[in-house]
């Protein structure tokens, strides 16, 4: 096994199947960096990839970006299509640009962050069990329903370059786990069904500022300006949400 | 209260003469229904749900049970149920829940058919003299084979194969998850499955360590909640399968209460103690059959096309190119749940009232993807409601490749469909988490009778065909000439395909 392994892959032209092949086949042969170079629009880059591996794209990834993925380190130079991080499982991915609707899909371990903006429902169903706790930072804004349906994890919205407050719709709808962090003020009219604000406490802030440090610090951004406390906090009004929606026969 | 009480459901009575006051009965019900005081046995039998457990354990046969001991005024309209609902919700204002299947009345398709057999012009088989093939594989197979000679002079197959699943008999067990059902239910069912040669669902809830030595005989699901789903699950199923829908609830999700959520079964489905577990209604990474292709082949891609994956489906109105799209999405099994199909709850008012029967389902997705010539595909799975060899004979008939099962399965390690599952307090050990009830449920004798059931139901399979002369289920499948319908209309038997009693 060879060590610090640094492994160029050209994408252009090949498949998704292939190219996955060829990234599991450098994987074995004990890469620790690969570069893929030319990627238009393959899906599925480093599904299931279970290694210890830093991947660094250039291009635009097609949907399903590290899904099931567990453990490699993505950095997307680019933007990259819906659903990076669907049911991800561990790792990193780091996007220098923005990416399409349902960004960390289900996601339940590892961290992703975006540059600049995500899609429609960025965070469905995120989930946290035990010390798996999935996180996703977004640099400028999301569209309507963020963290929907989330059970668990960390969402944080920064609003870098933003004119004004966070105003999409149905943030946290059906949430019943986790916390949605928003840079500023949010109206109570964008809160989702079962979503409520909370107070911001000073773990959540310790949290909040080092992940804020980590992600200014991917993407060069002075990390000054965002090292107070002007963030809203929305988590679930109910771990149980439809408990009071039904009776029995 | 103005509405004031509704009739008892159940009346429990004890003939005092043959009662020799053993209390297996407290003991037993765990809806508490008995009491012990004094040594006098008392009852409430308002907490009866009639799942017969004091009556199987009862030395004496000194329990009787009758439903609705008390009557309405009679009228075919407004019944018990009818009014009982109301009065139910006129005092919650909330959507009623009922537990198993589909409880209305509608005509079994099933029973309106009837089976050939032979006589004089074609001789019958005698399936204990003669082979009978009821192998069958679920997956794609291709539409032609190539061959190349080699330099041996030997012939070799060039057309690559799609991972099929080989099982020893059409019936499978189906999706019924840890957490809906008890882990010793679960293990005993893997365990029979596993020594039949079939396969079983885990549902949505994870696969619990303890069913990895059965992992070769486990569909996996993944489901909009994504519930226990990583790489290590993916990798230790035989098969993968999507959920879309399920036929007791066609269109909405399902949650487990969070009252169900054990620290055990929150670790398998990978969520926190106590909190509900809810799987929406969509996925919400699919909204069109190419999103659903794309949920296929990355879940392909992510245990490198080596695993068939199926789609599973409710039986609805255009079920039929639903089917004909989930084909084209590199699935290999397409599920159709009927509406039929079991459930530890759904509301009351989709049980009972969305969705269409199994067999018609079959028939028309078997006649919509031989008319786009792709019926080879995809096999056909098809559920909800199957009671019987018979039922599974004419399932295959219509065009089904295999079936699942699932009340069946439960009925014979001891559930009497009493259809309370809801409540968590299953006395069979079946649908529960509660420690005491679940060992009561012991998993060998579990796994002994649901593979007896089975071995019981592939014997009778083998026999129906070998006296319509049918050596090999392949001949069976989509063979509705073998069909007859019994008092049909002639719309059902156009949908069937299928010619009435004597033609
Ligand atoms: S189990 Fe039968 S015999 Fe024993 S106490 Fe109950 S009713 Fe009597
Ligand atoms: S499994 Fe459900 S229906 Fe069957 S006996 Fe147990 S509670 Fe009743």
């Amino acid at each position: 096994m060879v060590l610090d392994e640094k492994v160029v892959i050209d994408a252009r032209g090949i498949h998704y199947t292939p190219l996955n092949e060829l990234i599991r086949q450098a994987v074995e042969d004990g890469a620790t960096e690969i570069v893929l170079k030319n990627v238009l629009g393959q899906r599925f880059i480093a599904d299931a990839l279970k290694a210890d591996v830093c991947i660094e794209i250039y291009g635009v990834p097609g949907g399903d970006l590290g899904m099931f993925m567990s453990g490699p380190v993505c950095i997307v130079h680019g933007n990259c299509e819906h659903a990076p991080g669907n049911t991800m499982d561990d790792g990193k991915i780091i996007i220098h640009g923005s990416t399409g609707d349902a960004a960390a899909h289900s996601m339940r371990g590892g961290k992703i962050f975006v540059r600049d903006y995500i899609g429609y429902r960025g965070g469905i169903h995120m989930k946290e069990y035990d010390q798996k706790k999935p996180i996703l930072v977004i640099g400028k804004s999301a569209h309507s329903f963020l963290g929907e349906y989330m059970a668990g994890g960390l969402i944080i919205l920064l609003g870098i370059d933003q004119k004004g407050p966070y105003f999409e719709r149905g943030i946290g709808s059906g949430i019943h786990g986790g916390r949605i962090v928003i840079r500023g003020t949010v109206d109570d009219r964008y809160l989702g069904v079962g979503a409520r604000k909370m107070e911001l406490n000073e773990n959540m802030l310790c949290e909040i500022h080092s992940l804020v440090k980590e992600f200014c610090n991917y993407f060069n951004i002075d990390d000054k300006p965002l090292m107070d406390n002007d963030y809203t906090v929305i988590g679930p009004s109910s771990s149980r949400p439809f408990a009071g929606k039904y009776t029995w026969e | 209260m103005s509405l004031g009480s509704v009739p008892l459901k159940y009346r429990i009575d004890i003939d005092r003469d043959q009662c020799m006051r053993c209390m297996r009965c407290v003991e037993n019900c765990s809806y508490g229904v008995f009491r012990n005081e004094e040594g006098k046995l008392i009852l409430n039998s308002r907490k009866c749900t009639a799942c017969h457990r004091c009556i199987s354990m009862c030395p004496r046969d000194a329990i009787s049970l009758k439903e609705r001991p008390v009557d309405y005024r009679s009228h075919s309209l407004w019944t018990g149920e009818a009014r009982e609902d109301i009065i139910n919700q006129s005092r919650t204002g909330k959507i009623l829940l009922a537990g198993m299947g589909n409880a209305k009345e509608y005509p079994v398709i099933f029973d309106r058919l009837v089976l050939d057999a032979c006589q004089v012009t074609n001789p019958s088989i005698d399936p204990l003299r003669e082979p009978m093939e009821l192998r069958t594989h679920i997956g794609k197979k291709p539409p032609r084979l190539e061959f190349k000679k080699n330099e041996d002079g030997d012939v070799d197959l060039i057309t690559e194969l799609a991972p099929n699943l080989e099982l020893e008999t059409p019936i499978m067990i189906g999706h019924m998850s840890y957490g809906a059902i008890s882990l010793n239910a679960q293990r005993s069912i893997a365990k029979a499955v596993s020594k039949v040669g079939t396969f079983m669902g885990t549902g949505e809830g994870g696969l619990h360590e303890s069913i990895y030595p059965y992992q070769d005989n486990m569909i996996v699901q993944v489901a909009s909640g994504r519930f226990g789903v990583d790489i290590n699950y993916l990798d230790r199923g035989a098969a993968i399968e999507i959920k879309i829908g399920q036929g007791a609830k066609p269109g909405i999700g399902g949650h487990l209460p969070g009252e169900k959520v054990c620290s055990d079964v929150s670790c398998t489905r990978m969520i926190p103690l106590g909190s509900d577990a809810i799987s929406p209604a969509p996925h919400h990474d699919i909204y069109s059959i190419e999103d659903l292709a794309q949920l296929v082949r990355g879940l392909k891609e992510a245990t490198q096309w080596k695993k068939p994956v199926f789609v599973k489906v409710a039986a609805v109105h255009n079920v039929a190119a639903i089917a004909a799209g989930i084909a084209r999405s590199s699935a290999d099994a397409v599920v159709i749940d009927g509406f039929r199909g079991g459930t530890g709850a759904a509301p009351k008012v989709f049980r009972d009232n969305v969705g269409i029967p199994i067999e018609a389902a079959i028939a028309s997705v078997d006649r919509k993807l031989n008319e786009q010539g792709i019926r080879n595909e995809i096999s056909i799975i098809a559920s909800g409601g199957i009671r019987n060899s018979a039922d599974i004979a004419k399932s295959i008939a219509l065009g089904a490749d295999a079936v699942y099962i699932g009340t069946a399965a439960l009925i014979a390690m001891g559930c009497r469909v009493c259809g309370s599952c809801y409540r968590g307090l299953c006395p069979w050990g079946i649908a529960t988490q509660r420690e005491d009830l679940v060992k009561r449920l012991d998993i060998d004798s579990g796994s002994r009778q649901v593979a007896n059931l089975i071995h019981a139901w592939t014997y009778e399979l083998s026999e129906l065909m070998g006296a319509a002369g049918i050596n090999s289920i392949e001949s069976l499948r989509g063979n509705r000439e073998r069909l007859r319908g019994y008092m049909l209309d002639e719309g059902s038997l156009d949908v069937l395909q299928i010619k009435p009693i004597g033609a």
